[in-house]
């Protein structure tokens, strides 16, 4: 048997509504006998009549009536047709799901799917990374889990959390990830995971870059280089210890992003190390994200924008010449 | 259309029956209101009050109907000017003074203030300031209810016509439509966005005709009458509990104070401030009782004693309860706390 990121993701919620009378899936085009833009939700509506339901393009609406029916004690997962979508629905996740239990002491226990990142052609409005933008704010958990394990196991985790769960899941993962089977466990929310071991480098980084990373790191392999790359799963909260750690094995730092480059996931890293890591430092820690532009369309260009193992190598090769 | 029939009264020696049969309850209700917002008034400007105190002057009648007609089990979604109906809902006053003075004991605990409180586990939902934004999330609450296999429940959300000019009330008012949910959106048209006037808000002949688009019914409400309030509010929430598409009732008054207190609303003309809706529907309600002899002017001074003494009460025990401290708050967003993030720990 061998299962998809995305497939692992439709399970998931399958094994969602089979076992928890609370859940329900709520977003654009995801229920009927379509199952969502990318499939991700295809067969649910027949399996769980009533609990996977089309939603009006209205993505402020769509989180707001998440939000209600969570205070009301249901576990509603929202999909966001594309991660760049949910910009619309900022003022709901930020300034409502992710004020209110602070506020109020009740929390609210919404998972809002992201689908994330590039792909070939898909141009400046269907290819964001919005993790760094949920992360900056109170409240809200950021998953971005890298592999078909985490895939599944962080989506069963996001609905179990009561607080709200900004699950970004990446698009050009869906199709070219693969696994054997699907696990009964993982590591606990908010713990890294080391997905390499290595000496001389470390890696952190997360959703689709930790796989570019990997790649990377078999290349540099092949020169006697040993890298160990960090995957860190989630973004928020941010497992400073294992970065830490890692550093203080290899005093060599390179964070790997795909979201833009001006603040962000790889700068609160680098932040992290530097102001609590200093010492462990051999040479000035590093960062790759997407260029300081809106994402192109035509795959020359969209290839040269993002990070990828080609220049992930040639910062790592950099990085360890100082 | 629905308007209160106009009542002549003979004699004044003779009690005649009120224009609603929840009309005296909902007047002590509104009086309640205009003396505790009274004093919260002179509170703030005695500095006595941080941030700003935001009062409903002139929109008591419509919002006591909001409340009035909510019953266990129900939703209610208040907004900024929503305290007669938070207090006909059932907020006990010491919940308003400890919010406005900032005691460690209220429901935001000194975290939020003013009119964003809320007690989500008791139905009534803490507003955000982001304009349009409770009527999804009223929405989804009746959505949860539905699927909870729950019976004969309603929600209600107050909005101003000023927030009905978001983009979140829009979406709000179509996803309603959408699920069929029974809900009651009471708008307030108060003829002031903050400064700004009605025909800088929207250009549309009357905002009620906006229900049919929506797939709502829609009624139009003399606001500072309170007999027609109950009438039309009452029968809008009734509707909406017997299966009725979701409900728009659109009430015309004209805000009798500033936006909020730090403001003089010098920019309401003189000319506005003549018009039938200008009209302040306590004093209206109060001349009706008059007219009508409901009660005798004991009685009335009898109420406005216990108004007093209920909004003193619940000022001076808010008032001797602790502040929040910084030193011993949890900072903390999280109700999972093992997940708080220490990445900016040094």
């Amino acid at each position: 048997m061998s299962i998809t990121y995305l497939e692992a993701i439709r399970e998931a919620q399958a094994k969602l509504l089979r076992d928890d009378e609370r859940v329900f899936i709520y977003g654009q085009d995801v229920g009927g006998n379509f199952g969502g833009a990318f499939k991700a939700t295809k067969g649910l509506a027949k399996e769980f009549p009533g609990r996977v339901l089309n939603t009006p393009i209205s993505e402020d609406a769509i989180v707001g009536t998440a939000i209600g029916a969570a205070i009301q004690g249901m576990r509603p997962i929202v999909e966001m047709q594309f991660a760049d979508f949910s910009s619309i629905a900022l003022n709901q996740i930020l300034n409502h799901a992710g004020t209110h239990y602070w506020r109020t002491g009740v929390p609210v226990p919404i998972t809002v799917r992201l689908p994330s990142g590039g792909t070939k052609g898909s141009g400046p409005f269907h290819s964001q990374s919005m993790e760094s933008i949920y992360a900056h704010y109170p409240g809200l958990i950021v998953m971005t889990p890298a592999t078909v394990e985490d895939a599944y196991t962080m989506l069963i985790e996001a609905v179990a959390i009561e607080d709200p769960v900004i699950y970004c899941e990446h698009k050009y993962l869906y199709y070219h990830l693969k696994a054997d089977k699907l696990p009964d466990k993982s590591l606990p929310t908010g713990r890294a995971r080391i997905a390499r071991e290595g000496r001389d480098l470390t890696i952190v980084s997360y959703s689709a870059m930790m796989q570019e990373s990997l790649a990377a790191a078999d290349e540099l392999a092949r020169e006697g280089l040993e890298v160990e790359v960090i995957d860190l799963r989630t973004v928020k909260p941010l497992d400073t210890d294992t970065v830490l750690a890692s550093v203080a094995r290899t005093g060599r730092l390179l964070c790997v992003g795909e979201s833009f480059p001006w603040g962000g996931a790889t700068a609160e890293v680098i932040a992290c190390v530097t102001s609590q890591g200093f010492h462990l430092l051999d040479a000035s820690p590093q960062r790759l994200n997407a260029k300081d532009t809106p994402i192109p369309y035509h795959p020359n260009l969209w290839s040269a924008h993002r990070p990828n193992a080609k220049n992930i190598v040639a910062k790592a090769r950099q990085l360890l010449r100082e | 259309m629905l308007q209160t029939a106009q009542r002549t009264v003979k004699s004044k020696k003779k009690k005649a029956a009120p224009p609603h049969g929840r009309f005296l309850e909902a007047f002590r209700w509104m009086l309640l209101t205009r003396t505790l917002e009274e004093k919260l008034v002179s509170l703030y400007r005695g500095g006595l009050i941080t941030g700003g105190v935001y009062i409903g002057k002139g929109q008591e009648a419509v919002s006591v109907a909001c409340g009035l007609f909510l019953q266990k089990g129900d939703i209610f979604a208040p907004l900024i000017r929503d305290q007669a109906g938070r207090s006909a809902f059932g907020e006990p006053l010491i919940d308003v003074t400890r919010t406005y003075l900032g005691s460690r004991l209220g429901p935001m605990r000194g975290r939020d203030g003013n009119i964003h409180r809320g007690h989500p586990r008791k139905n009534e939902l803490a507003m955000i300031s982001h304009l349009g934004a409770m009527i999804s999330v009223t929405v989804g609450t009746l959505l949860a209810k539905r699927f909870k296999g729950e019976k004969n429940f309603v929600g209600l959300a107050c909005i101003g016509e000023g927030g009905m000019q978001t983009g979140s009330f829009h979406e709000g008012m179509n996803i309603a439509a959408v699920e069929q949910v029974p809900l009651v959106v009471v708008a307030t048209n108060n003829h002031y966005a903050y400064s700004t006037a009605n025909d800088r808000e929207f250009a549309c002949h009357d905002l009620v005709d906006r229900a049919i688009g929506y797939g709502f019914e829609g009624y139009s409400l003399d606001g500072t009458d309170l007999g027609a309030c109950l009438d039309v509010i009452g029968s809008a929430v009734k509707r909406a509990r017997a299966g009725r598409p979701p409900q728009l009732v659109v009430a015309s008054v004209l805000r009798l104070s500033g936006h909020g207190e730090h403001d003089d609303a010098s920019y309401v003309t003189e000319e506005i401030k003549q018009q039938p809706f200008a009209r302040d529907c306590l004093k209206v309600a109060e001349q009706t009782i008059t007219n009508l002899n409901l009660v005798d002017a004991e009685t009335l001074t009898e109420w406005r004693k216990d108004a007093v003494a209920q909004v003193e009460e619940a000022i001076a025990a808010a008032q001797k309860e602790p502040a929040p401290e910084a030193d011993k708050e949890d900072w903390c967003a999280f109700s999972r706390r093992d997940l708080a993030d220490h990445a900016d720990e040094t």
